[in-house]
């Protein structure tokens, strides 16, 4: 096993990165629940940060981002505390209006 | 058996983030209870800030803390348990959407895969990664300094264009905290309390 002996490198950072956005966009695909959709785009949000944050570790790369990595990775933390506020509104006003938090019962712009 | 002293801790260290970052990801994805959802995500979000804290992101690693699990995932669980009834708690996905959804996330997930392992340039960790310690690593002056419009991390720049890029983040910085600004004013008025429209389920 030599995952355990060797140093690691951005591409296992990647790897993680891959995986969260992944589950992130099945989240937001398969689940009914409003809230579990947001949850879906605070994984993608993470799997993405992860990627930002990987190439701009001086550890993992003797040429890397530097600093630029790390600061839109604040942004990203950033504006996801924003999105996240407006999407839980949003979400209970359609809980308010609807009784209910199903996404596919949103269907009252359908023509 | 691995010898205690071939062990690289910081590898050691990240796969155990690593697996609990997706482990708790993935069980987001199947499980079903909302509550439990919930539960996983600040599980796999926390794991991530100590991915970060590996990377020699310590400043990050604590934002992600304070703002992700200490701030939006409270709200994530408020909501949570505002739209707790019994029937949405627990609401079942689909055959075909756990098709479809699989499809695209297999898709995906081989097409990043395979761009994240093509260039050997990230393949490769750093030649001297043994001398490196991540507690060593102090960004959050430097960040500092960034977000009002100084860059101390990249002074030497030779190319004449690129130092163009070089002068900090003050202007996303301002953006950033009008919108904040905005954006919780306009949250809690959407939020704000009304009459509750009665439509039969």
């Amino acid at each position: 096993m030599n995952l355990i002996t060797e140093p690691i490198s951005v591409s296992h950072y990647l790897a993680v990165g891959a995986l969260l956005f992944v589950t992130g966009v099945v989240c937001m695909a398969t689940k009914r629940n409003a809230i579990g959709v947001l949850m879906g785009v605070e994984l993608v949000l993470n799997g993405a940060n992860l990627n930002f944050v990987a190439f701009g570790s001086e550890l993992l790369r003797a040429t890397n981002l530097g600093l630029d990595g790390q600061l839109m990775a604040m942004f990203v933390i950033v504006l996801a505390a924003a999105e996240a506020a407006v999407a839980l509104a949003i979400a209970l006003n359609f809980y308010n209006n609807h009784s209910t938090i199903d996404v596919d019962r949103a269907d009252d712009l359908r023509g | 058996m691995i010898l205690q002293a071939a062990i690289n801790w910081q590898s050691f260290y990240f796969l155990l983030f690593a697996f609990v970052a997706c482990g708790f990801a993935l069980a987001v994805v199947f499980s079903n209870n909302i509550v439990h959802m919930a539960f996983f995500l600040t599980l796999s979000l926390g794991a991530i800030a100590g991915l970060f804290f590996l990377a020699g992101a310590e400043f990050v690693g604590a934002m992600q803390f304070m703002i992700y699990v200490g701030g939006t995932l409270v709200l994530l669980i408020f909501g949570v348990m505002l739209t707790a009834q019994s029937k949405f708690v627990s609401m079942k996905t689909a055959a075909g959407e756990w098709v479809l959804g699989a499809i695209l996330g297999g898709a995906l997930f081989v097409l990043l895969i395979r761009a994240g392992f093509a260039v050997p340039e990230w393949n490769t960790p750093r030649s001297d990664a043994a001398s490196l310690v991540a507690a060593d690593a102090q960004h959050a002056t430097a960040i500092g300094g960034a977000v009002t419009g100084y860059r101390v991390d990249r002074l030497s720049e030779e190319n004449p264009v690129l130092r163009n890029g070089m002068s900090g983040y003050l202007l996303p910085f301002e953006i950033v905290s009008i919108h904040l600004l905005v954006v919780l004013i306009g949250a809690s008025y959407l939020a704000r309390t009304k009459k509750r429209v009665k439509v039969a389920v």
